[in-house]
């Protein structure tokens, strides 16, 4: 996985409430079994007309919102199952970290572990992202603030071996697997 | 009774810099969320620490047409039969028990566990699939994971977690008659919202989940994460351990009793404190519906859709579903009946089911699925004859796995078109592109079916 350290775009916003793993993608994409190439289906059903052509009417196909590596959502993202091949159609896209004054347990669980940044934000900083689709943000993971170019600068919590690992682009499956002996133990003394 | 089984399963405990590292007893496989775990391992070079420990099963992209499955028909979908094959490959060279295609033990992971015995009280129980939720009800602690996760739990049997908050649900008094175990958690989805467990782990609770058998305690658990929660659990008790007796894979002899033992001291301790709680009147509950398009919009069948003000996000539901504010929604025409799912495909469900379909009729015009949970239950409806009241109905009987409640096997809902269906979520498209999903009990689902609109189970059950 690449090291994090910062991120700055422009955001692209989609003004809706408890967007669903569903929506960011479907599950007739799910029968695959690899990682690779799911940002052609993101959104998919929303970015794309029956016939496959782009509806121009949504934000991620607007003009303004190509490059923006950054997506504002309105309350609880990612909420329903705990399919990874949502983060993976998100990283596919091109983005590397969603905010939400909300953010699904699964789905957040699942971004971190891929390296897309689940950033959750106060009441009032998701309004005025909401209400600024385009701001130009800088999310810095070190310090784990999102600065508005208001100047404003809002922390954001995020669990610290998570952020050790994106910082270093390590990992948990090493961490895991270093825990071997403490494991034998704990199987051994179940055993006994 | 959830900081019991959360603290007997630490391995290395939490500090402000790391998770927990928490033990896993069981882990449920499926075809969809495994296979790049699998890869992982292979690139890796690493093998399955506990095979012994896993089971898998084929249920999200598996046909559910007899002769795609028995017969020399190929399955319809090529890419499901890849995702299926691929499990087939990846079990057997990684030692995983499956339950292929053909197996008389197959069915949805969150229905097969439970009805070996495999999924016991006090056990720590993941699969990559967010109704693991579903376990809890035998106060196991049970949670989806994701794929990497998956993987984590492969090579180590173990997970990072923190410790989520705790947040408890009385249920006092007693549910109305046609009154079910969906209704209630519909209910409690409608009140606490589709985040309000967001963080922490449910314990139901109450005189209601006393009162409720183990396969309706599992269609509450099961819908936990329509909540937004981790998990969802329920205090084992004796309705537990009289299901779980003599099931192949539960303990037995002198390991039954010494788990009994074990289980009688996992229920919370009076005066237990949850990070949150609410108490509920179970006899204020109705029969439920979702008029929108997450299953915290939900009402009762017989009252009218509310009005929201200065909401757009509620008005392109309720455009996307095709009905009105203020409206009644008992009379709503529907296309499609699905009966079936992790939430309602067992045994208990069917019944209910054909306790209204009996001797009744699918309207003209009606295209009505009842999919069994699994092939044990297949066998046991047919050997009390459900199958002949679905189809002398005019339902279709098909063999048992995910299906329609989100379409990955090709049982779909066409766009536009209205189904009442039994499973868990009514997300846009959820059923198929375009399709409009009304979530409901078992009941509910087969009174509209024999009405071919939304309807009330009482109204049929008073003639």
């Amino acid at each position: 996985m690449e090291p994090i350290r910062q991120i700055r775009s422009r955001t692209v916003v989609l003004p809706y409430t408890n967007i669903d793993t569903d929506q960011i993608i479907p599950a007739r994409f799910l029968r695959t079994t690899t990682r690779e190439g799911l940002g052609r289906q993101l959104f998919a059903d929303w970015r794309l007309k029956a016939d496959g052509s782009l509806n121009a009417e949504f934000p991620l196909n607007r003009a303004e919102a190509a490059g923006c590596s950054v997506l504002v959502a309105d309350r609880n993202f990612g909420c329903g199952s705990s399919r990874e091949h949502a983060p993976w159609a998100l990283l596919d896209y091109g983005f590397r970290a969603v905010i939400s004054t909300e953010i699904a347990d699964i789905f957040r669980s699942n971004s971190l572990k891929n390296g897309l940044l689940p950033v959750v934000v106060d009441q009032a900083s998701g309004t005025w992202l909401l209400e600024h689709p385009g701001a130009e943000v800088l999310i810095d993971l070190p310090s784990a603030t999102l600065q508005l170019p208001t100047g404003v600068a809002i922390p954001f919590p995020i669990e610290a071996f998570a952020r050790y690992c994106l910082i270093n682009g390590v990992d948990e499956l090493g961490f895991l697997l270093a825990q071997a002996p403490q494991i034998d133990r704990y199987e051994q003394r179940q055993a006994s | 009774m959830f900081q019991k089984v959360w603290e007997s399963h630490v391995v290395v405990a939490e500090t402000a810099e790391t998770p927990a590292v928490l033990y896993v007893d069981t882990h449920l496989v499926h075809e969809v969320t495994s296979p790049q775990a699998f890869t992982v391992l292979r690139e890796r070079g690493l093998r399955l620490r506990r095979p012994e420990l896993m089971l898998a099963t084929i249920d999200h992209s598996s046909p559910t047409r007899t002769e795609q499955i028995f017969g020399n028909v190929p399955i319809s979908i090529e890419s499901a039969a890849q995702q299926i094959a691929q499990l087939e490959r990846n079990c057997g060279e990684f030692g995983v028990e499956l339950f292929g295609l053909r197996s008389d033990q197959r069915g949805i992971v969150h229905i097969v566990g439970p009805e070996l015995g495999l999924t016991q009280p006090g056990h720590t129980l993941v699969c990559g699939d967010s109704h693991t939720s579903t376990h809890g009800a035998f106060g196991a602690l049970a949670f989806g994971i994701g794929t990497t996760e998956v993987g984590h739990v492969f090579a180590t049997q173990c997970l990072l977690q923190r410790r989520p908050k705790t947040f408890a649900i009385n249920i006092d008094g007693a549910l109305s008659r046609a009154v079910t175990a969906k209704d209630l958690i519909l209910s409690i989805i409608g009140q606490i919202g589709v985040a309000g467990g967001t963080g922490h782990v449910l314990e139901y609770r109450g005189a209601v989940i006393r009162a409720l058998s183990m396969e309706e305690r599992m269609t509450v658990c099961n819908m936990s994460i329509e909540a937004g929660a981790r998990a969802g659990m329920i205090a084992p008790d004796e309705t537990t351990y009289s299901y779980l007796r003599g099931r192949p894979r539960a303990p037995g002899g002198q390991a039954w009793e010494r788990a009994l033992e074990r289980w009688r001291a996992l229920p919370s301790d009076a005066g237990a404190r949850y990070d949150r709680e609410i108490t509920l009147d179970g006899a204020a509950i109705e029969p439920m519906v979702t008029y929108g398009t997450n299953p915290g919009m939900v009402m009762a069948v017989s009252g009218s859709i509310p009005e929201a003000h200065n909401d757009p996000v509620f008005d392109k539901a309720l455009a996307y579903m095709g009905l009105h504010a203020g409206e009644p929604i008992g009379n709503q025409p529907v296309n499609v009946v699905f009966i079936g799912s992790c939430t309602n495909g067992r045994l208990s469900d069917l019944r209910s089911a054909a306790q209204l379909l009996r001797g009744r009729k699918i309207a003209h015009g009606v295209r009505a699925l009842v999919v069994p949970g699994s092939q044990q239950v297949k066998k046991a409806a047919e050997a009390e004859g459900l199958d002949r009241i679905f189809l002398d109905a005019g339902a279709e009987w098909r063999e048992s796995g995910c299906s329609m409640c989100l379409g990955m096997n090709g049982d779909l809902v066409a766009k536009g078109e209205y189904s009442i269906s039994t499973s868990n979520r009514n997300f846009e498209g959820r059923q198929g592109a375009g399709a409009r999903t009304l979530l409901a009990s078992p009941l509910t689902a087969a009174a509209s079916a024999v009405r071919g609109r939304v309807t009330d189970p009482r109204d049929l059950f008073n003639g």
